[in-house]
């Protein structure tokens, strides 16, 4: 078999289940290129307030000015063509709250994913967003009682804007890099989420993100606010289906967690390699409080993707969990980012890639402390699995650690899955493409136990089709 | 056909011939012993007939039942009844054992059906309780930090849950101390039946004092030089296989 029939093999499984998409039929387009126009109908078509029109028009701004992050990130950037995207397609902009009144293709769409089959089983809440804004969402009605706020970007700024604006474009500034701008200037959809003091929900909310449309960009964005003593977990899909063109995801997420409240975000991207992920991701925790991203990254064409912790009050603590799969024809360039302003303040970083055949992953890690602060801890670790010679991975961590009382501990390994191994699995019985998809399980075995276990049953599910789909 | 067949195998590595014409038969419900001194091609044979892509079949054929095997996947092979207990068997590192047993069953399994959990673990725990293997080693990665003895002992254990019907054990008495060597044994001996037959490649004799074979063959450079009974491994004990190598070495050049 030739090295293009491996390639298309393996991209062709790894979306099977994604890899499907309906006609196009939209009420509202902002058509192709991004100018003032393009911002202005945005804009109008959500009917949003004067003040949001100027922070989006001033995010335009910055973007275009801004160069591209080439000179340290991956070339294959230049080859986003901004003019050739399509940046609003929606067939409306109230989300309906029941599946029922779902257009049927978005309707089947989401049930060929299995969202409302999940929803019924264990979550507290959904939302499925089909390109630009989201068709459904639903959360159970005692969360309401208790206060609870789910409700995309738009209705969030809108209704609640005593809740939202004060965070909005705070955690994660317009000018924190040219994609967290371009998003800033186009954004639709995501979750604007508040939970109200002391108040714990003990079922994740869920938001699944579906690209179906070609030439085209999603920019959702994402607010969850954590009042004092509150608990959240939050989880977010991805797929779209495989076309010829490049498709551009950028999403903009802030998370704030107050005093002594806990959020977990939960990321299980499975773009399909036609997809530029380009996704800024930080929170905030204030004293006592906890921000745990733990971020599963399948598919894509290039991901660019670092979530960040600020450790601003005493005692917080942040987590990075993240799992990286780059296949053939893909690069992800993946890490964390722990800042830590106050005393007492602990990050936990831990990263395993896995590159197979021409695939590349690069971990880019950022840990600044302070000199003035005590008593603050780091631990990274990251490792990686390679899976023929090929592939290739990189390392970047960067800490800058000052303080007397400050300690940080940082780990790397590379491995590889030998020919002898995959023999030995082999000789017991297994095809190659189990005995690929267990020493994966494997490596990342004792990080999954972390995970909520409905996501592990869904991360092994996607290993498992993707190391099948390797094998030539 | 309820033999293991091995006819006129010739099989080189980078041009340089190792097997040569080897012939051998193992009928079911027989222990051959396959003895002889290092670089005879024992280990290459045992590698070749599980399917080992890094050797060249030059010619030749191993039937299983009557099925030739050569050229077919490894995990094809596996299928098909034949186990290789491996001389250096690989760490696997986050797959534990249990798990990695219960993979390989139901790899074996049609599709559709699923291994009864309860029924799995109490087959598992009974037969580690035979090899006097700890039950909590069940959680621990497959031969990742075991000793020599503990390696060898999960490799009887994977054997003894896969049920082959023919075994092939290369070297299993290198690295056992004489404790460990007597619990393999047993396990081997335990599973000894009609329907089964082994194949014991060893460059000692006393593994042979606990697995008595039926038969002991002697390669020598490529090919079985000489065949007896369980006597003839006591034979080449005091002898030293310096006696085989004058007595074959003019005959095969």
């Amino acid at each position: 078999m030739s090295d293009t029939d491996i390639q298309d093999e393996a991209i062709n499984v790894d979306t099977e289940k994604g890899n499907f998409k309906y006609p196009e039929n939209y009420e509202f387009d902002a058509g192709v290129g991004l100018n003032e126009d393009t911002v202005k109908y945005i804009s109008k078509v959500k009917k949003e307030a004067p003040w949001i029109l100027d922070f989006r028009l001033k995010a335009l701004e910055i973007f275009s000015k801004k160069p591209m992050p080439t000179k340290w990130a991956d070339q294959d950037l230049d080859n986003i063509k901004f003019d050739e995207i399509r940046y609003y397609l929606s067939k409306g902009q109230q989300p309906a709250r029941s599946w029922d009144d779902v257009p049927d293709d978005v309707k089947e769409t989401f049930e060929r994913l299995g969202i409302p089959e999940q929803e019924r089983k264990f979550l507290a809440g959904v939302e499925a967003q089909f390109d630009s804004e989201a068709s459904y969402s639903r959360m159970k009605e005692d969360l309401e009682k208790e206060g609870v706020i789910f409700v995309g970007s738009s209705e969030g700024l809108e209704k609640y804007p005593e809740i939202f604006k004060p965070y909005f474009g705070k955690v994660i500034p317009t000018s924190d890099n040219k994609f967290s701008a371009l998003n800033s200037a186009t954004f639709s959809g995501g979750s604007f989420i508040y939970v109200p003091k002391g108040v714990k929900l003990k079922q994740p909310l869920q938001a699944y993100f579906r690209i179906n449309a070609e030439n085209f960009g999603q920019f959702e964005r994402t607010l969850i606010i954590a009042d004092e003593d509150s608990e959240i977990t939050y989880m977010e899909g991805c797929t779209a289906p495989k076309f010829e063109t490049a498709t551009l995801h950028s999403a903009v997420v802030e998370l704030v967690a107050l005093k002594n409240a806990k959020i977990q975000y939960i990321t299980v991207q499975n773009w399909s390699s036609n997809v530029f992920n380009l996704v800024t991701k930080r929170g905030m925790a204030d004293e006592g409080a906890e921000v745990k991203w733990i971020d599963c990254n399948i598919g894509s064409r290039l991901t660019m993707k670092y979530p960040g912790v600020v450790l601003k009050g005493k005692g917080a603590r942040g987590e990075v969990l993240s799992i990286a799969l780059a296949n053939d024809g893909q690069h992800q360039d993946t890490g964390a980012k722990m800042m830590h302003l106050a005393d007492n303040t602990t990050s936990n970083i831990i990263s395993k890639s896995i590159s197979i055949g021409e695939g590349r992953s690069t971990y880019r890690g950022q840990v600044h402390m302070p000199k003035h602060l005590k008593n603050c801890k780091n631990n990274t670790e990251c490792d990686a699995l390679l899976i023929n010679t090929n592939s290739r991975t990189d390392t970047y961590p960067a800490i800058t650690t000052r303080g007397e009382n400050n300690t940080v501990q940082h780990e790397a390994s590379v491995s590889k899955v030998s020919a002898e191994q995959i023999f030995y699995m082999m000789q017991r019985g297994l095809s190659e493409g189990e005995a690929m998809s267990l020493a994966v399980n494997g490596f990342v075995n004792e990080l999954m136990k972390a995970f909520p276990m409905e996501y592990s049953v869904e991360l092994k599910r996607l290993i498992d089709m993707e190391m099948e789909g390797s094998v030539g | 056909m309820n033999t293991l067949e091995i006819k006129n195998l010739n099989v080189s590595i980078d041009g340089q011939a190792i097997l040569k014409d080897f012939n051998l038969t193992i009928p079911k419900g027989e222990v051959h012993a396959l003895m002889g001194p290092n670089g005879t091609g024992k280990s290459t044979l045992a590698k070749v007939m599980a399917g080992h892509e890094d050797y060249t079949v030059e010619s030749g054929e191993v039937l299983l039942d009557g099925v030739n095997i050569l050229g077919e996947e490894p995990d094809q092979i596996a299928k098909a009844g034949l186990f290789l207990a491996f001389q250096y068997p690989l760490e696997i590192p986050g797959v534990s054992i249990a798990n990695f047993i219960r993979a390989a069953r139901q790899a074996r399994l049609p599709e559709g059906e699923e291994i009864n959990a309860v029924e799995y673990y109490k087959e598992l725990y009974a037969k580690m309780d035979a090899l006097k293997m700890d039950r909590k080693f069940t959680a621990r990665s497959l031969n990742e930090g075991f000793s020599g003895g503990e390696k060898k002992r999960c490799e009887i254990l994977q054997m003894s849950m896969l049920e082959p019907k023919y075994c092939v054990m290369d070297e299993t008495d290198s690295g056992l101390d004489i404790d460990a060597l007597r619990i393999v044994s047993e396990g081997v001996n335990m599973m000894r039946a009609e329907d089964r037959a082994f194949l014991i490649i060893t460059h000692y004799q006393r593994l042979l004092d606990y697995i008595v074979p039926d038969v002991v063959h002697v390669m020598f450079d490529g090919r079985i030089v000489h065949s007896g009974d369980a006597e003839l491994a006591k034979e080449l004990e005091s002898k030293g296989y310096d006696w085989v190598k004058e007595e074959f070495a003019g005959a095969t050049a």
